[in-house]
């Protein structure tokens, strides 16, 4: 066998010997771009192109911009200490300032498409029959005149932002945009999860889970190990099946990317309302079991068959309670179209579906705990159980493939939690009923002002609050995960199909009758919702006040040792 | 030192299997911004939302996507049957018929029937495919095991689905369909759950005693030796 | 070519059917037989769901097919169960060492 020796680690890409010559590679590479944009613009000139922004946006503006790039790379690369201790002190301004920061960029997206769909209504029926060589009905020439005021013109300086909403009238630019905002999303909540995960983990256990990296409790957690899991090396088993086991990973990550497309955060907030997004989520969530299986086959590791065929059996088990609970609100709301489920939610704390009806209120419970065994969370977790089986499917995974599963489910926990939200927790709406805001400000909502729509985002109903209730079921997973201790296989299948399938039958039974029988607004109706209103409130009310007396009273409950200053804390 | 497995030629360091996995992930969500127009263009109006009312494209364009996503999904589904046929490892085939059925709801997707392609992929995909990747789990030596058929099979049998196929496609080529009622909108899953009630009741309950057939028999047939 | 119609899911529908039928015929391991079964299935499918969309305009083609998914999913069930028991008795999975029955 061959021995790994000090010239093997002297030949890594990541020797310092080697940053010279990348620095002299970056400062070629943008001396090229710069002369390429140098070139480009007297060739414009002396052609007489000098002003389509269209062009000077190619062959100019795009080159110039990368060469600065390539020029910035290679100063990075030089001063890396001084520009690493920047970094370590106005990381968490940067971090705070990017999240707000998206948030922000996607209201003012969603305000250049309502914006732009403004001028194409306001286009006259002679000039909306006109379409340009890519088919669209707005040419920049209409933008700009639109913009202006004047007459449908190109060129001149209005011609730059007339240039850059064109491409926001067509479908596919707006949906490549979404497609990079649900990429993005997913990634904030898996890096957020993470660190989530380990400061609970670590709050629950009285220690301090990550301090240091970056400062405030270690928030840079998350992107450092993303950092050290991208320059891993890339082993692959030597009996293993290669083109399967790098297959794997995709077919575990792409579903649950793919579940956001009928994933509604708000009304208007959905990539695509399919009349069957439940059932498309639902089938998203079926198919990651196909990459698990794969995957544990594929590292020719019977402890990884062991791991993927246990994980295949429960996942593919807890999606018939998972389903069957979910058709319970299904039958009071009578549609599977995820948006009209949320809009019948938005009369106030009263109306969450999850107070309708007891076995609705059944069903969230059974629900909730079929997807902690779908998405392999304890107390399910076996087929990742450290202490049992290695690490189950994934023991041979290692690096950027082991972070994609790990993308994969934190994703998938985010998109069941989610789905709980809308089904049973109201959605996007707040607890307060979306008529007083009707009552304050007019009861058409677009035709209310831009901080009216911001507040009323706020305080009644938009996606901020639907991810912070799907927020906070991913929480109580973590929670769960670090309280139960873990169950055996043969216990998990006993509760499945002895325990969970039995009362869901006799939900659906019972939520059938109750349909049938019980007519809404009677007194029957009206007075099962008050009382499990009340329930459901004494919940919430009591949570609250635990985890305030806890916080009151927290050196005494957890100890001085945990509280001491550490660095960073 | 005994071999275990490992050499030294097969590590690469550094980021080389993050551009692959990148590229392999902007493949898909290419895939999804390609696919999700022809979602859009299937749908009902009911799809569309309220800030899309305004853009949509002309008829002509749609009809040009939805060839594009046919010919690109047809492809895949020819592509990975006859990866079905060309593969001699079962879990490879396994995973080809995954591909199949996968790109198969696509177009049930493109088709407009939304309820029919969520309903394969759960069932088909995340069921019948399971259970069959069970059974080639549990009845498999070693996973490079080969069964390879005789020469004068392969060519007999090539011959005959050669011929067929060739048939089939002359014969639909030139047919004349006789009068055609298209219908791009799709149906409401409402409209399949009324019709599954009075149309087919029969079957429907049918189907039911027949799954509960199923499920005693295979009971019956996978469970364990009583010690004889 | 660029209009999708009927023939071309006819087609690609009748390509599906013959891979699959290679395949019942190949092959020996039994759970490739019931894959080929499954793309036979999967091509009947398409074609009654392509008629339903391009000829008729009815719902009837998608109510078949949907029956044909739970059929399929049914047999698929009881032929593995099937074959695990032809594996424990034969302690092979290659169906044609099932000639104990041969003349």
């Amino acid at each position: 066998m061959a021995e790994f020796s000090a010239e093997d680690a002297l030949r890594s890409p990541w020797n310092p010997a080697y940053k010279d010559r990348a620095i002299r590679l970056f400062l070629v590479l943008a001396g090229l771009f710069v002369a390429v944009a140098v070139v480009g613009w007297l060739a414009l000139s002396l052609l007489g192109f000098g002003r389509e922004p269209l062009v000077l946006l190619l062959v100019v503006i795009g080159p110039l911009l990368t060469g600065a790039g390539m020029f910035g790379t290679a100063m990075v690369i030089r001063h890396h200490a001084v520009v690493g201790g920047l970094l370590k002190r106005l990381a968490l301004p940067i971090f705070l300032g990017g999240v707000v920061g998206l948030v922000v960029a996607i209201w003012v997206i969603a305000l250049l498409y309502q914006y732009v769909d403004g001028i194409e209504a306001a286009q006259s029926e002679s000039a909306r029959q006109v379409f340009t060589w890519f088919g669209g009905p707005l040419t920049v020439g209409e933008i700009q005149g639109y913009l202006t005021g004047g007459p449908a013109t190109r060129g001149g300086w209005w011609g730059v932002p007339a240039v850059l909403l064109w491409p926001l009238q067509f479908q596919l630019v707006r949906d490549i945009i979404g497609v990079v905002g649900v990429v993005g999303f997913v990634s904030l909540v898996a890096m957020v999860a993470i660190w989530g995960e380990r400061k609970v983990s670590a709050d629950m256990q009285s220690r301090l889970g990550p301090m240091r990296v970056g400062g405030w409790h270690g928030w840079a957690q998350s992107m450092a190990d993303g950092l050290k899991l991208i320059q891993k090396e890339d082993i692959i088993m030597d009996g293993a099946d290669k083109p399967l086991f790098r297959l794997a990973p995709y077919l575990a990550f792409v579903p649950a990317l793919a579940a956001f497309i009928t994933l509604p955060f708000g009304t208007y907030w959905i990539f695509r309302n399919l009349d069957v997004g439940l059932i498309f989520i639902l089938a998203m969530l079926g198919i990651e079991v196909v990459g698990v299986i794969l995957a544990g086959w594929a590292s020719n590791n019977k402890w990884s068959v062991y791991g993927g065929m246990r994980e295949a059996c429960q996942m593919v088990s807890y999606e018939i309670p998972m389903g069957l609970a979910l058709l319970v609100p299904v039958m009071i709301a009578g549609t599977l179209r995820l948006t009209d489920i949320g809009e019948l939610q938005s009369g106030g704390f009263h109306t969450w579906l999850v107070f309708s009806n007891p076995f609705v209120f059944a069903a969230a419970v059974v629900y909730y705990i079929s997807s902690l065994a779908n998405c392999k969370r304890a107390p399910f977790d076996l087929p990742e159980a450290e202490s049992e089986l290695v690490a189950g499917f994934l023991t041979e995974y290692s690096g950027f493939r082991w972070c994609l599963f790990f993308f994969a489910e934190y994703a998938a926990m985010f998109v069941v939690s989610g789905l709980a939200t809308i089904l049973f927790l109201g959605a996007w709406h707040s607890p307060l009923p979306f008529s007083w805001a009707q009552a304050w400000w007019g009861a058409d909502w677009s035709q209310w002002t831009l901080w009216q729509k911001a507040l009323g985002g706020i305080l009644f109903s938009g996606p901020l609050w639907f991810v912070a209730k799907a927020g906070f079921l991913v929480w109580v997973q973590m929670w769960l995960r670090w309280t139960l201790p873990r169950i055996r296989l043969d216990q998990v299948m006993y509760a499945c199909v002895q325990v969970l399938l039995p009362v869901t039958m006799v939900l659906l039974l019972g939520a059938s009758f109750w349909g049938l029988l019980v007519k809404p607004g009677t007194l029957v109706a009206q007075i099962t919702n008050a009382v499990l209103t009340l329930i459901g409130a004494f919940f919430v009310a009591g949570f609250f006040a635990i985890a305030a007396y806890g916080y009151r009273h927290r050196r005494r409950l957890v100890g001085n040792m945990s509280i001491e200053a550490l660095p960073g804390a | 030192m005994s071999d275990c497995g490992f050499r030294m030629e097969d590590s690469r360091q550094g980021p080389v299997p993050v551009f692959r996995l990148t590229l392999g992930a902007m493949l898909c969500a290419a895939v999804l911004v390609l696919a999700a127009p022809g979602l859009a263009l299937a749908q009902a109006d009911g799809g569309a939302t309220a800030t899309e009312t305004a853009a949509n494209p002309p008829a002509q364009a749609a009809s040009v996507w939805e060839a594009v996503l046919f010919y690109i999904v047809g492809g895949t589904v020819a592509l990975t049957a006859l990866g079905c046929v060309l593969s001699t490892n079962i879990v490879r085939m396994a995973t080809c018929l995954f591909g199949t059925l996968g790109a198969v709801a696509i177009l049930y997707f493109l088709m407009a029937a939304n309820f029919l392609g969520a309903i394969q992929l759960i069932v088909y995909v995340g069921g019948t495919l399971i259970v069959i990747i069970f059974g080639v789990m549990l009845t498999s030596k070693s996973p490079w095991v080969k069964f390879n058929p005789r020469p004068v099979e392969l060519l007999a049998g090539g011959a005959v689905c050669g011929l067929l196929f060739a048939g089939l496609a002359v014969a639909m080529w030139g047919a004349d369909w006789g009068r055609l009622t298209p219908n791009p909108d799709g149906f409401e899953v409402a409209h399949i759950g009324w019709s599954l009630l009075t149309t087919y009741l029969v079957p429907f309950e049918l189907a039911s005693v027949l799954l509960l057939a199923v499920m005693i028999g295979a009971a019956y047939l996978a469970r364990p030796e009583r010690g004889e | 070519m660029l209009t999708i119609g009927l023939t071309h899911y006819l087609i690609l529908a009748a390509f599906m059917f013959c891979c699959g039928l290679y395949v019942m015929t190949i092959k020996r391991n039994a759970v490739g037989i019931l894959i080929g079964v499954e793309l036979i299935l999967n091509a009947a499918s398409l074609n009654l769901v392509a008629f339903s969309r391009y000829k008729t305009g009815l719902l009837d083609g998608q109510i078949v097919a949907l029956f044909v998914i739970v059929l399929a999913a049914a047999e698929a069930a009881i032929a593995i169960a099937i074959f695990v028991n032809y594996y424990n008795n034969l302690a092979t999975i290659d169906v044609d060492r099932g000639d104990s029955l041969n003349g």
